[in-house]
């Protein structure tokens, strides 16, 4: 069975508009890309999609209460709440410092989620 | 830390615009740069920006902004910039002198050779688009909410309602569901998106966040909290569609509307501002009508991304410690003309070095004390003479004269200052 499916491509700003052809679950064509990323995040999309995820986990004695983090890579789009999930878990202690890892292999992804910046004691 | 009293280049503004301007200043032979920012840290927005999507551009890597807001803080820091936090520019005129103010320096004045003008933009709030309604709490820009949730740790509410398109608005409309919040409904008066279209599918699509175009609020509900928004769909006059009215029941109205250069100082030092733009009118080297001061960034006007920010700082940086090094070379140009023993004062207070190959300089003294005998005159460097002439007497009512030629030029070419002392023989 062929059916057709439109994406928008996220890889980068420009968010081409991409029809996906597909015969029995596999790919035959893909319109729309003006770069081969397009190619590869339809193939992405269709089959395993995936997202960064960003937020914030608390922090004691931090200059800020909170300091951002996100996935180091994208995690599969199912599992962004179980993500968040365990997020809101944490609880880490001032000084951070850029890339620290906050949670290693986030729900099983194999993914680390780091700090996104310095947070120096209060 | 005592600051200086002179800098080369100062820029107004740590966001993306600013760092990337002090940084390029500094690394284009600036010896001083000063960067003045009026929160307690670097990084201007892109702190509470902690999504991804910054960097593409320009590392080809997918950061978070503060992560992309760090690269640069830390290459200022190595190449010595000098920051001062906490510190709101008062004013500024056309002659680059800087007026601020801080909890840590006090009252500052400081004279620039070249100034960057970086100081972003500001979102339109509710009261710039007039929404009819209550004036209850619970109507904030995106921005705000932005800071509340991820800087602050505060949740601007629990049930969202966004209006406007914008990348920050559709930005929140994640981040507040991530948050546990219930966004029900993204408004906008356009028939098309504001914001980027990447951002409509990771932040909106994504998470089934309903988005209506050609809508708008009517009305905000609400004696002390936003209880509820009446909403509408517009024509294309943004006249309201009589029976499309429908009321959402919300504690919180974001507003995505829009973003304003901020450009009061700029208006204050005599910068020309272009009213499409609302930013200042600028040439290829981002100068603006005022010589030595230049803009970049959103203040001139608003980007879509923070890498085009970056690049657009890099130019007017560079420029900037361009154009404060020459006028660092000309004013190292001039030596003082001092008056030395019995010399009440010399005309011309300093000379040019840079002109010495045109004319003759004729320097113009009066003595304190009559000499009623032969003098001597003598211009000399501290150490060594470099011109003299005889004179019958010297009278305080009486101005004396005399020419450096350019025989004398070699000598005043070398010399830190010149004294003029009128002796007797």
């Amino acid at each position: 069975m062929v059916e057709k499916r439109k994406l928008i491509c996220v890889s980068c700003p420009v968010g081409c508009e991409l029809t996906v052809t597909l015969d029995e679950d596999e790919i035959v064509e893909v319109e729309g890309n003006t770069c081969k990323l397009g190619l590869d995040y339809a193939e992405q999309e269709i089959f395993d999609p995936r997202r960064m995820v960003a937020s914030t986990v608390k922090v004691k004695n931090g200059y800020h209460p909170l300091v951002p983090v996100y996935t180091e890579k994208p995690v599969p789009k199912p599992k962004i709440f179980d993500v968040l999930a365990e997020l809101r878990k944490v609880e880490i202690e001032a000084p951070v410092k850029i890339n620290d890892v906050v949670i290693e292999n986030v729900v099983g992804t194999g993914i680390n989620v780091i700090a996104s910046r310095d947070l120096p004691k209060a | 830390m005592i600051k200086k009293q002179i800098y080369d280049v100062v820029v107004i503004g740590s966001g993306p615009g600013g760092l990337a301007a002090a940084a390029a200043a500094k690394k284009e032979g600036a010896d001083d740069v000063l960067v003045i920012e009026r929160d307690t840290e670097l990084g201007g927005i892109l702190l509470q920006c902690i999504h991804n999507g910054f960097g593409l551009e320009i590392f080809n890597e997918d950061l978070p902004g503060p992560s992309y807001a760090q690269r640069y803080i830390d290459e200022c820091r190595e190449l010595g910039v000098e920051t001062m936090l906490d510190t709101i520019v008062l004013e500024v005129t056309p002659g680059r002198k800087l007026y601020a103010s801080s909890t840590i320096h006090g009252f500052v004045e400081i004279q620039a050779r070249a100034i960057v003008l970086a100081m972003g933009c500001r979102e339109r709030t509710r009261a710039m688009i007039q929404i009819p309604g209550m004036r209850p709490a619970g109507v904030y820009t995106a921005g705000t909410a932005q800071r509340f949730t991820n800087i602050e740790g505060k949740m601007p509410g629990e049930r969202i309602v966004i209006l406007g398109s914008g990348d920050i608005g559709l930005i929140m409309a994640r981040r507040l569901t991530f948050e546990g919040a219930k966004v029900e409904r993204v408004l906008e008066i356009l028939p098309y998106l504001s914001g980027l279209t990447r951002n409509y599918v990771q932040c909106l699509q994504d998470f089934d966040i309903p988005l209506q175009f050609e809508h708008t609020v009517k009305f905000i509900h609400g004696k002390d909290r936003v209880e509820a928004v009446e909403i509408a769909q517009v024509d294309k006059n943004w006249n309201y569609i009589d029976g499309s009215e429908e009321t959402i029941p919300c504690d919180t109205l974001l507003l995505s509307v829009g973003l304003i250069p901020e450009n009061e100082l700029s208006r204050q030092a005599g910068v020309l501002l272009d009213p499409i733009t609302g930013g200042p009118y600028v040439d290829e080297s981002r100068e603006t009508n005022v010589p030595g001061i230049f803009a970049a960034g959103n203040v001139v006007h608003v980007y879509d991304l923070a890498d085009w920010v970056t690049l657009a700082g890099y130019d007017a940086g560079k420029s900037a410690a361009k154009y404060a090094m020459a006028l660092k070379a000309k004013e190292s140009a001039h030596i003082p003309v001092k008056a030395g023993n019995n010399v009440h004062h010399v005309v011309p207070h300093t000379i040019n070095k840079q002109n010495l190959k045109d004319d003759e300089i004729e320097l113009q003294f009066r003595v304190v004390r009559p000499i009623e005998d032969r003098v001597m005159i003598e211009v000399h460097d501290g150490e060594n003479r470099i011109a003299r002439k005889a004179a019958r007497y010297a009278r305080p009512g009486e101005m004396l004269t005399l020419v450096l030629k350019e025989r004398h030029f070699a000598d005043v070419e070398k010399a830190n200052s010149l004294t003029v002392d009128v002796n007797p023989r």
